[in-house]
Order: C-alpha cells, then structure tokens, then sequence
C-alpha cells in the first residue's frame, strides 16, 4: 500500500523527519561508522571492585602483545597532569585511577591497539593488585560516623552539599496547624538512561598544526570543547568538537568521561587517530545514572481536601564523584519545582547529597534537572492524601490545581510558571479516558476479586534553561547562539548550537524558520553538531532546544525579514513603512500584486542594488537568545493498569496523555517524543532499576538484567493535547522532549497502587516488579535498590 | 562493543564429523548451534573455548517426527520451529505453551533444543517441560548413542551428561493416550525474560478424573531435575479438582529451593511457584477434558 505523501507544511504543521531519509536507509553516520586512515582502537580496564586500594598495577605483558601501541594509566597521565578532570557539578574525577578505585567499573588502564580485538585481549594480560577496602553502598548509611570514606582525597566524611529552597518556618507553622498531615518515604531508584546507541570518541590529534579534533558522542559540543581544553591543555580555537549522527542521548551523552579523555592522550602519545566505543555493560556500569533520591515525604491538608503545604527531606546519591551535569547554582537540579502544580500556601525542601561506591553522575535521563524526581513526589503525596481521606484523586486535584487567572504564578518555592490552563489540561484527559465510566467498571471488577487500577498525574515542568542571571554551567550562561543566512537562490542555511540525539531538530527548526520567512522547509538546511561550524550555545538536554535554540531562530529569522525588507523597499521603490508582509513576501500595502518574494529578495540583495545608507548586503543574521524565563510546560496523563493478583504482574491497559507544550511546530514529532516518554515511563515505574549488592556490585550491568520496557508492555498511546503558548516565548512554544518521562511514571505508580487498594496498600517503590507488587499486598514492600534476599 | 577472544572455527558436516572434531580438538573445544548462549558468554569472555564446532549445517537433526509411538526432536531444530509445529503441540501442548515465552523472536529463530538443554541453565523452560514429559534425551558419542532420561540430564548447573566428545541429537517423548493433557506457565519481569518461576504440568486421568500420572516441572526455582517430584507423589491417585491442584501447588512451593535475585526474593518465588504449578495443573486438566470432548484448548 502506498499513500501520496502530502506537501511539507510552509511553516508549523506535521511533516516527517528530513533526518529520516538517511536514518531508515541506515545511511546515518554514528561515531563506531567513521573510519579514518591509520586509526587505532582503545580499550579501557576496569575495577571489579568498588571500593579498593591500588597496590600496583603491571602492564608489561599488555605493552609486549604485538598489536599493542600504549598502554596508558593514572600514573601516566599524571605526568600530562591530567589524571583528575573537572565534573560539570563543580567536583573532580579520576581519568584513571590512582590512588584507589571507588566504584565497580571504574576507569584504572587504557590500551590503544591495532584494532578491537587486540586491545580487549590485552586487557587481561594487565594485572593489578588490589586491596579491597569496605564499601558504602546504601546512601542511608553514608553518612554514619564509622562509614567509609569514599573521598578521603577531599575530606574525612561523605557529605557533599546541603541544599534548600522555600520557607522553612511558615511550612513548619502550617504542618502544626493543619487537620491531616501525611508522611511517607519514597525511593525514586537509580535509572539508566540506556541510549542505544553506547558512549564513544575518535581522537585525533596533529602535532604538526596542533589541532585537536574529536568525534564524540555528545549533547554539548561547545561545553566540550571548552573541557577539552581546560583538561587537555590544547587551546580551544585548535579544537574542534564534531558530534556525529547520535543514536540516543537522555542525558548520558552530557558529561564528559575518561574514554574521551584517554582517547585524546591516546593519540597524542601514538601519533595517530585512536576510537574509543564503549560496550553495553560499560554504558550501564559506569555513565551517568539518574535519580537515586532518596526522599521523605510531607503533605498536609484541611480536612475537607485543600492543600496547604509540602516539605520533604532528601537524600540524593550522586556516586563516587559529583558528575550530575546542572546549572551551577542548582545542585539538586529544579527540585525545587515540588511545589506541583497546585496552590500552596508554603513549602520547603532540603536536599543532601553524599558519596557512595556506586558509579558517578546524577542527572541524566531526561530528567528536566529532577523535575522527575519532584513531580514523583508531590504526585504521590497527592494520590496518599486522597487515600488517606478516602477522596477521589481527579476530583483533589481539580479542587487544589492552579486556576487560569493566576498566572504568571510565582510558587512557594519562587519559581514563576509563566502559563497554563491546568484545569481543562486535567478535564480534557479524564473525558477522553471515561474517567467515570472506569470508575464504575473498577468497582464491579472489585466485586469479582479483580484488580483494576486508575492512575493520574498532573506535572508542572520547568524547560529551556536558562537565564543566564540565574543559570550558568561551568560558568557558562545558558544562552545559545544560531546563524541564519538566505543564499542568493533563496535556499537558507541555519546553524545551531543545539545537538539533535533524535529530536529531529533537522526538521522542527527548518520549520521555525519556513514559518517566520515562507521558505520551505526542505530549501533550509540546519547545520549542528560541529564546533567550527556552529555558533557557540550550550547544547541539547533538559528540554531546552525549542524553548532556547528556537527562540533563537524565530528571532534571528525576523531579524532577516526586517533587512529583507528594506531590501523589498529598495526594490520597489517604496518606504518600508509601505510594505505589509505575508508569508514568503513583502507586498505594498492596499497594492497585493507589487511584491517580491524572499527569494527574488534574497537574490536582489546579494546584486548590484542600490541600498539605503547603513544597510550592509546579502541576507543573514544571528542571534544569541538569553530567555527571560523559563518555558513550564503541563500535562495530565491517566494510566489504566490490570494486576494479577496471584502473581502481582502489572498489565497496562492504557495510558492518556494530554500534553500542552504550547505551540506546536511539528505535531508529529512531538507526539513521537511524548511516545518515547510514556515508554520510558513504563519502564521505570514497572522494570527498570540499577541496584547494588553490599559488597557494590551493579545488579543492572547488562540489558539482560537492566530491563528496558519493549512494545509489548506499552499500551497503544492516547494522546491529547491543549494549547496555551508561552507568553514570553518568540513563538509561543515550551518544551517537550522530556514532560513524558517526567510525568508518567507517577501515573503508572498510582495505578497500581490504586489497583492495590483492597489490600490497603498506600505506597511502594519502583519498580513494581511482580515481586514488588505481590511483596506490596503482603505488606511487606522491598528495598529495590538492594540486592533481594 | 564486547569482542570474544580468539577462537578457531570449523564446520561440521555430519554427526560423525562433529564427534571427530570434538575427538581431535579435545576439551577445550565447544559444540556451536544457534548460539544464542554460548556467543554472549564468550563476549562476556566468561567463555573462553579454543575451537568452535559449529553444527548448524549438518542435516537430520532438524526434524520434529512421530515415531514408534514417540514424539521426536531433533537437536537442531529451532525454538521458533517448534513453536510453530502442530504435531508438538497437538500431542504436548506444554511445549506450544513454552515455546510462546522463551526468549523473543529473535533468540527463538536461532536457539536450538539441543543447545537450550545442554546449556542447563537454572531458569531454562524447555528443561522444565521436558522434565515435566519424563522425556528421553539421545546422545551419541563415536562409539555409539544412549538414551538418558532428562530427569536424569542435568547434573547440576551448567553442567549435563553430555561428555566433551558427545553430541545430544535427539530429543524423545513416549506419546500418551487420550487421557493426559499439558501446559505451562511463566511469569518474567517482561517479555524476553527469562523466568522469576515458571511450571509445567502433564497430567494423566482416568475416566473417573482421578490423577492416574502427572509430570510437574519447574524453572528457575531450583528444583532438582527441573522437576517436582513431591508434587507428582501428592497428585496421583487424587481426584483432579482445583483444590488438589491448590494443594499441588503447596507441594511444589515447599520442596523447591530458590535463590534470592533480582527476579524476586525467596518467599515471593516460592509463592509463585505454588501459584503457577496450580495455574499449570488446571489447565492441563481442561485440556484432557476438552481433548476428551474432541476441542483443542
Ligand atoms: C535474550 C535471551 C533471552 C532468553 N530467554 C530465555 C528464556 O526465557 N527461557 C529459556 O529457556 N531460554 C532463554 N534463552 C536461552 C535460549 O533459549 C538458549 O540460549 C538457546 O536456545 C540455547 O540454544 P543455542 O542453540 O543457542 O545454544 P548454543 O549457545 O549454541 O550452545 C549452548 C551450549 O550448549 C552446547 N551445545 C549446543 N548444542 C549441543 C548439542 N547438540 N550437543 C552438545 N552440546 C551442545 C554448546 O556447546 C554450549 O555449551 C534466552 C537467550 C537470550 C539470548
């Protein structure tokens, strides 16, 4: 069957992908496709243990294996100074070990080989002494007296920061008065972002011009570049960033990891260009994670269902060394959007991170900087206090949700959502679910012993980081750079500093630009990825392309619709102030047919015209947007789960998702990113979890034993959306690529729990495993970031 | 990207050839049929063999037949071939039912019988339903084959009767009569995986309905030989009721030893153990009612 593809949109609208073309042809160009003359291959060793003392390590017999060109350790890069690099959090990590190991899979010796299979083997021909040191592997412990120290390099103790926002006293004040106050302590566990596609680098240094270019797998380029030299010594107008074809990101492609590092002195030390690609386990071993909150929950309430107040008390895991990639002055990322999506009259948090011996990192996994974990929380206090006073959880909702005449609305924590209509978000979702009518079939199911569950969640996000008065990574604002220049054809090149890991930015941002110039979509192409290509910008993650890059664009495309037309008046010899615009022309005003198009502007502009003084020739411009605010896009997502009550396997049924995100561009693409979310979602609130035995050994090492959800677990997806644009935002839009992760797996939580209610179960912790569950209606729920017993 | 070590290869044309490879190449040597275990072990490098005999082009072992009143499975023959086979499963649905959740498409298109027993893995299904069949293994070494019953296959682990010399070429399965009836049940974290328990069940009645025979066995639960034979001892000579079946279930519950894991702790396996033996039973007692109605279920 065929069907007549219809013409790409002028403008917004659902188009497919241009990316896609090359893509489903499996013509993409990812880092492990480029080859280049003479290249090397690197492999890194790493520690089975995780926490041990490195008594000596030999690499004789690695060095005297044929196809061996270097073998490099932290001793070796401790001559270069560069065995220790800076984390985006502010802290240090070892490139290689040293001194000691602190997690299991962590970096201790880097081979450069032939090829691939010799410098694996040569791995196992190093051998290290190790003393193994006791472990901290239970975040809840780390800061006991008689813990061991995982820093001793910084300090005596595993305390890493302390962290709060709101009002202490007032929330304190109101908890005292209130009628119902509930407590719970709520794990949102440590999660991977898994990208199919693993981490990698090529690096290729030339001693002769100095110039240092790495391929990377990267959702920053420019932030990189920036490492790069910091750690690498090599200035940064002789380094040049390229991000290839990225086959999935969430977050784990941000920091910077040793393999990159190594590959670098890998090529500075043999002279020729060295890949380094890592395998799954390694990915899930030893690259960023998320979550691993640790958090104690607080709700309270009048009696008859207004909410007055959140607080809560974390305790975050951030691993062996704090490379949780966040704005600088943000170490619990957002978190302090908790405060939901309802009116609170105060709230307060406190958040500690500590060192364990779990592997590095913190926020990942398109995470929006822990809105997830925030959204989590105030989720599931919301569905408790509607258990504990027995209340219908659409309807406490409906009665606590923000009203549309109360924005802009600065919440209990300070934040100032800019727009939202929550409570026709939430209204339009329960009609499309039958919300009713589920209710009615729950209850005569619960008659026959069957256990239906009805999940909801409303999340506030918080996207498009950031101001730069506010938000800085590293010290660098969070504003972002774009170029656009229209050739004299009319054809127009766009380059970005965002990264695209399968967002289709390709596509969404050539359709910014068709929209504000009336040039089709597929006569603009978008250039990123490259640092000697591309303006300098922050990079793609926390939702931040469209709400950042975006307003770039649209701004710099009105910026060159401006000079086109002065172009256009000089042209038809009129004053500008004649001109009216439509889309892809400048017309004189109450006279339609005397006009000219971008295109004949565009090539009048690069000719022999005469143009009022001042006004420079051809046809581009830029733009480095600093967003006055961020973007806090909404939804409200209903979940319907079966459990099976002799075995306690979850079965989704279905999932609505009303998403307002504001303006959409491309319709289609964002509802493929709110697909991927609501995947991601299941996953985590029903299989996926990294835990840890005693003695520190990653239980979620492998996709055999790190479960991500396949199609047979997701429902097929109901989608709904509503429009309410972002009133400081060029185009109207808010961003989208994560509000799915973020707002469903509370929804799926809920479910089940709610499915769980003629056990009187009122919480337990993801993942809700057949065996969480079933453990659940015992009454006796597990720790899941433990090794079971 | 995970690389094995280094490893010879050679082809095996014949059964006789492959016994004179695994001979000339000696311990160190693996048998290599769909690969679907042993190729991660080896990228894993937990698998380390110097020579691999690969199997897959030898013909014979391939076919699912009925002879001399046995059900008859070659070595060779995929999980996605018997998934598909209609002689299996309209004589031993138990194995339909198996093959449905063993693994995905994928694995299930490679994998062979042969391989999926000789793995022995702890959790591996077919050893449990075949078990649960009491059905006879044949292995062939270069002085002739034996017949070993697959209760009798594993001997722990990993770890088979099948000597560094041997081939398993067959499995057998003595055809019952109208009376018997089988299934199998699993639960997993999700699909594709491997099981938290799984239970098969073939049951034997007699025209009144009491429990002339039954086969229980059990995956991933630490059951000796895969199966229980305290559960077999408790159902024969028992009526055939839900509630015999519930009691069943206890049985198996109690005598299985699993081990704690990221599937499920131990009281919870022991639970579903209990659980999907009873599961497993019921709906093998349907089918030998149905069979004797003349339905397929
Ligand atoms: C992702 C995944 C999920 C899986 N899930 C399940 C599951 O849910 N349930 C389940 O039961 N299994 C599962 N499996 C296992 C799968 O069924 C078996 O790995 C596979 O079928 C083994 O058969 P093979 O032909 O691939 O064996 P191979 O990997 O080729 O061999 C396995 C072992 O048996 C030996 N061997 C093979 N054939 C013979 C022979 N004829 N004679 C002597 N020795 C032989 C080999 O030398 C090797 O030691 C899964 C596997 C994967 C990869």
């Amino acid at each position: 069957m065929s069907t007549a593809e219809p013409d790409p949109p002028l403008g917004y609208g659902s188009m497919r992908r241009k990316e896609d073309t090359r893509f489903i042809r499996g013509q993409g160009s990812f880092i492990d496709d480029i080859k280049l003359g003479g290249m090397l291959h690197g492999a890194v060793l790493r520690s089975p243990y995780a926490h041990a003392r490195i008594q000596s390590i030999d690499v004789s017999a690695a060095q005297a294996h044929p196809r061996v060109r270097a073998v490099i350790t932290g001793e070796t890069l401790a001559t270069r100074d560069l065995a220790w690099m800076p984390t985006l959090a502010g802290d240090t990590q070892a490139v290689l070990a040293t001194d000691k190991v602190r997690f299991q899979g962590q970096e201790v010796a880097f081979v450069v080989a032939d090829d691939r299979y010799a410098a694996r083997d040569a791995l196992e021909l190093i051998d290290v002494e190790y003393e193994p040191l006791p472990t901290v592997m239970d975040a809840r412990q780390a800061l006991d007296p008689d813990a061991p120290v995982v820093r001793d390099d910084l300090g005596a103790s595993n305390h890493i920061f302390d962290w709060e926002s709101g009002d202490a006293a007032r929330t304190d004040e109101i908890f005292a008065a209130a009628d119902v106050t509930i407590a719970e302590d709520l794990l949102y566990p440590r999660v991977h972002p898994a990208p199919l596609e693993t981490c990698g680098a090529i690096a290729d240094f030339d001693p002769i011009s100095g110039k240092l270019t790495v391929w990377s797998t990267s959702q920053a380029p420019h932030p990189h570049r920036l490492l790069y030299s910091m750690v690498a010594g090599v200035p940064e107008h002789k380094i040049r960033v390229i991000s290839p074809d990225i086959g999935g990101g969430f977050g784990n492609k941000v920091p910077l990891y040793p393999g990159y590092l190594c590959a670098i002195v890998g090529s500075m030390i043999t002279g020729r260009p060295v890949k380094w690609i890592e395998d799954r386990s390694e990915n899930l071993m030893s690259t960023s994670f998320a979550r691993d909150y640790h958090m104690h929950g607080e709700i309270a309430a009048t009696r008859d269902g207004k909410i007055l107040a959140v607080r809560v008390r974390v305790l975050a895991d951030h691993g062996a060394f704090n490379g949780a990639a966040q704005p600088t002055k943000f170490p619990a990322g957002f978190f302090g959007v908790f405060t939901g999506s309802y009116d609170l009259q105060a709230a307060h948090c406190q958040v500690t991170g500590v060192y364990t011996n779990k592997a590095p990192g913190g926020v990942a996994y398109s995470c929006s900087f822990r809105i997830t974990e925030a959204v989590y929380l105030v989720e599931r206090m919301v569905d408790m206090l509607a258990f504990e006073l027995d209340a219908d959880a659409a309807e406490l909702r409906m009665q606590n949700l923000l009203r549309p005449d109360q924005f802009p609305y600065t919440c209990a924590t300070g934040w100032v959502y800019d727009s939202g209509d929550y409570t026709s978000t939430l209204q339009l979702a329960l009609d499309k679910a039958d919300y009713t009518g589920l209710r009615q079939e729950q209850a005569a199911g619960r008659e026959r012993g069957e256990l239906m569950g009805i999940g909801i969640s409303f999340f506030t996000e918080a996207v498009g980081a950031g101001p730069r008065k506010h938000m800085d990574i590293m010290g660098l604002g969070m504003a972002d750079g774009v170029e656009l220049r229209v050739n004299p054809g009319g054809t127009a090149v766009l380059r970005i500093a965002v990264q695209t890991q399968g967002q289709g930015h390709e596509t969404t941002f050539a359709q910014i630009v068709a929209e504000e110039l009336g040039i089709p979509p597929d006569r603009i192409e978008v250039v990123h990825g490259d640092t000697d290509q591309t303006p300098f910008g922050l990079g793609t993650y926390g939702s931040r392309s469209t709400p950042v890059s975006g307003a770039a664009t649209a701004v710099a495309a009105r910026r060159i619709r401006d000079k086109a037309r002065v172009v256009a008046a000089a042209m038809l010899e009129v004053a500008t102030g004649d001109l009216e615009w439509e889309k892809g022309r400048w017309y004189v005003r109450g006279d339609p047919d005397q006009g000219r198009s971008i295109a004949e502007i565009a090539l009048a502009a690069h000719s022999d015209l005469e143009l009022p003084a001042g006004v420079e020739g051809q046809l581009d411009a830029s733009c480095v947007y600093n967003p006055p605010n961020l973007t806090y896009p909404c939804g409200a997502y209903v979940c319907v789960v079966d459990v099976d009550p002799g075995t306690g396997k979850v079965e989704v049924r279905r999932f609505v998702a009303v998403d307002d995100c504001g303006v959409r561009i491309n319709p289609m693409i964002v509802e493929g990113q709110i697909h991927g979310g609501l995947a991601d979602g299941i996953g985590m609130a029903l299989m996926e979890v990294i835990a840890y035995d005693t003695q520190g050994n990653c239980l979620g090492g492998s996709f055999m034993d790190y479960l991500l959800p396949t199609a047979v677990e997701c429902p097929s997806w109901e989608l709904g959306e509503t429009v309410t644009p972002s009133p400081h935002h060029p185009i109207g839009a808010k961003g989208v690529g994560e509000s799915a992760t973020v707002g469903s797996p509370p929804a799926v939580v809920n479910a089940v729990i709610d499915a769980l209610r003629p056990f009187g179960v009122r919480h337990a912790d993801m993942p809700l495993t057949p065996a969480q569950v079933w453990r659940a209606t015992q009454g006796r729920p597990l720790r899941t970031d433990l090794a079971q017993s | 990207m995970q690389v094995p070590s280094h490893v010879e290869y050679e082809k095996a044309k014949s059964v006789e050839h492959a016994l004179e490879l695994l001979t000339r190449f000696g311990p160190e040597a693996r048998v290599l049929a769909g690969g679907h275990s042993l190729i991660p072990m080896m990228k894993l490098r937990l698998a380390q063999p110097e020579t691999l005999i690969d199997i897959n082009g030898i013909s014979g072992l391939s076919r699912i037949t009925v002879a001399d009143g046995e059900l008859r499975i070659g070595a060779l023959v995929r999980h996605g071939q018997l998934l598909a086979s209609a002689v299996a499963a309209g004589h031993f649905p138990v194995l339909r039912d198996a093959e449905q959740v063993i693994a995905d498409p994928i694995v299930r298109n490679w994998g062979t019988i042969g391989g999926s027993l000789c793995q022995a893995d702890p959790s591996e299904d077919l050893s449990a339903a075949f078990g649960a069949l009491r059905a006879i293994a044949v292995i062939q070494g270069r002085d002739g084959s034996r017949r070993v019953p697959v209760r009798e296959f594993h001997l722990g682990p990993y770890e088979t009767v099948v000597a560094p010399a041997e081939l398993l070429t067959e499995l057998r399965v003595p055809i019952a009569g109208d009376g018997s009836g089988s299934a199998y049940e699993k639960v997993s974290r999700r699909v594709g995986d491997w099981s938290i328990a799984a239970a098969g069940a073939v049951l034997t009645l007699s025209s009144d309905g009491t429990v002339t025979e039954a086969g229980i066995g059990l995956a991933a639960v630490g059951a000796g030989h895969f199966v229980s034979t305290a559960a077999e001892d408790f159902l024969r000579g028992q009526p055939a009721t839900d509630a015999v079946f519930g009691q069943a279930g206890q049985v198996a519950a109690e005598h299985c030893q699993p081990a704690a894991d990221q599937r499920g702790p131990v009281d919870y396996k022991r639970h579903l153990t209990g659980e999907l033996t009873t599961r497993a039973l019921r709906r093998a007692a349907i089918r030998v009612r149905a069979r004797a109605g003349g339905q397929t279920v």
